[in-house]
């Protein structure tokens, strides 16, 4: 006959990534981090067009419309739009430059921020400027559009410098 | 439509941390204190509520609206949440609003909360930022104050607005609240303190912006019948307005501007609006409650205003959407000292956001309580004995809720019902 095992008598105790961090009241620490699945739809073209060096903003099919940062249908009219290159050179819109920064981005500080603007195109840009010391940055400068060799599929494949 | 009163309100004291109360007791000790001010309303008198907060980021606990209407005591009455970003409490005050109007309540709790202390403000931060487009914006910059510093940057640029005009907003606010014993962070301060407070994104800097908080805030309102039934001081809702506008700043069109019934088309000739530098949906929710509560000129018919300065320059930026004074004169109007507590038009008498404290979805409702009493005439009452900010023979206020760039933002009239 088998000897029978005796059963554990003691609940099993383990530490997981959680830590207390006060008593009085109890409070825990710990770390939640998940992998998220996000499509850029039918923004995706514009993302292509960066992997190939093109800047790609929207035109309205009826009321003619145009879109620097490009949606798929027009906010004025809501007819569909269709895709139309951007000049790889623009100007400042207006600027700033981040000293600090949501946790994500605090390592890349300080980095300039920056609103694009083309002339006869009826909306603006958001992009990052490099290659200027902050107090150099001016509204109205001539910048021109560069891209990472190295493409992440992100908005900040493109980026900009001073032309010349 | 029916009219609809605010009977009572009650806010925590706003704080950095609370990790002695969550959400749900905050929510009840704001609601508490409304119930204490109108002793003749019991629980079962009270048909429904609105709830709100932000963000589930800083929760992380979804459906929270239903766990803080279970902890007051009111199901299984109907409740609904309500999130609209930074206008959270604002547009849950609305909500409310609308459900004594169409007559579906004859009183409704309109109960807001945010507990943003549960991560770093550097995460805050980066929660907030996911109220920003996360194809286009997020990934670029992925910060408010940075979005914000490039709207004033060209509001400087359009009309000359400077560093020592913002700074002035600061100083007032953060020194109005030194009478504010629910203010998180009353200071005294001179424009130099502000001026060398440690540049965030250029030109905001620390004292320009506004902090993260705990907090919770409460606003009762009632139909008339049950308001006169309620309080000897009902303050009437006698216009609400609310605008939107698109998501990313990079998106805002250059137009004409949207008059309000004191200004002439010729007074912004050149003007392109609203750019990256003016509110046009403040400017749509302002002309909306002015239409309803009928003001015709808000300078010469409002007696005080609450607006969300959770940055100096759109305390500023919304001078100019509400029509206190002209596009492009907001630096010179707070200069003037015409929003000081004895001026013109005092804003932001309670210390606003930037010194009680941005609890996101209490602020709004945070606003409402604040005026309230104003025009109740009780801010020495709850102020424990200091009526410093008491402002003389109020009659009717405004104020104001904003989200994200100026993507949805409300406009809520006041005034004494008695």
């Amino acid at each position: 006959m088998n000897e029978k095992k005796p059963l554990p008598v003691k609940m099993e105790e383990v530490e997981q990534g959680c830590v207390l961090y006060n008593i009085d009241p109890i409070v825990m620490k710990y770390h939640y981090e998940v992998d998220y699945i996000h499509s850029y739809a039918q923004d995706s073209p514009f993302f292509e067009g960066l992997a190939k060096g093109e800047l790609k903003g929207s035109k309205c099919t009826k009321c003619g419309g145009t879109f620097a940062t490009p949606r798929s249908h027009c906010m004025t009219c809501g007819a569909e739009t269709e895709w139309m290159q951007l000049p790889l050179q623009g100007k400042v819109h207006t600027y700033t430059t981040c000293y600090f920064g949501g946790q994500e981005f605090l390592a890349e500080t300080p980095f300039t921020l920056i609103m694009v603007e083309w002339p006869g195109v009826d909306t603006l840009f958001l992009s990052r400027l490099i290659g200027v010391a902050p107090e150099d940055v001016k509204i109205g400068m001539d910048i021109q559009a560069k891209f990472k060799r190295l493409s992440q599929f992100k908005p900040t494949d493109v980026y900009f410098v001073p032309v010349g | 439509m029916r009219p609809v009163y605010m009977v009572s309100g009650g806010i925590t004291k706003f704080a950095k941390s609370t990790p002695k109360k969550d959400f749900r007791y905050m929510a009840k000790e704001s609601f508490d204190q409304a119930m204490a001010d109108v002793p003749n309303l019991s629980l079962d008198q009270i048909d429904g509520s609105v709830i709100a907060y932000f963000s589930d980021h800083f929760t992380r606990q979804l459906m929270a609206g239903i766990m803080v209407q279970d902890y007051l005591g009111l199901t299984p009455k109907p409740s609904k949440r309500v999130e609209s970003g930074g206008a959270t409490g604002g547009m849950c005050f609305q909500t409310a609003w609308e459900a004594i109007a169409s007559g579906r309540m004859n009183v409704c709790a309109a109960v807001g909360f945010e507990t943003m202390s549960h991560v770093n403000t550097w995460k805050g931060n980066e929660f907030i930022a996911l109220a920003s487009d996360v194809n286009f914006d997020y990934p670029v910059g992925g910060f408010y104050t940075g979005y914000y510093a490039m709207m004033v940057r060209r509001h400087m640029h359009e009309f000359g607005t400077t560093e020592r005009q913002l700074a002035a907003v600061s100083v007032k606010n953060h020194g109005n609240a030194l009478h504010n014993p629910y203010a998180q962070f009353p200071a005294e301060l001179t424009i130099e303190d502000v001026l060398n407070s440690e540049m965030v994104a250029d030109p905001l800097k620390r004292l320009d912006i506004c902090v993260m908080s705990d907090g919770a805030a409460t606003a009762i309102l009632a139909s008339e019948e049950m308001a006169f039934r309620l309080t000897d001081k009902p303050i009437l809702i006698s216009g609400v307005g609310t605008g939107t506008d698109a998501m990313r700043l990079s998106d805002r069109p250059s137009r004409e501007v949207i008059l309000l019934d004191h200004e002439r088309a010729e007074d912004y000739k050149d003007l392109k609006y609203p750019g990256v530098h003016s509110f046009r949906g403040g400017r749509v929710a302002a002309k909306e409650a002015y239409k309803m509560a009928g003001i015709e000129n808000p300078i010469e018919q409002l007696d005080f205003v609450e607006l969300h300065d959770a940055f100096t320059s759109s305390e500023i930026q919304t001078y100019e959407d509400l029509g206190l004074c002209k596009y492009g004169d907001g630096g010179k109007f707070v200069e003037s000292g015409a929003a000081n507590v004895n001026g013109k038009m005092p804003v932001n008498p309670s210390g606003g956001l930037l010194a009680c404290g941005h609890p996101v979805g209490a602020t709004g409702l945070m606003q409402s309580v604040f005026a309230l009493w104003q025009l109740q005439g009780t801010i020495g009452q709850h102020f424990g004995g200091d009526d410093t900010l008491q402002i003389n023979n109020a009659k009717r206020g405004l104020i104001h809720s904003h989200a994200g760039t100026g993507t949805y933002i409300t406009c809520s009239i006041l005034e004494r019902g008695f």
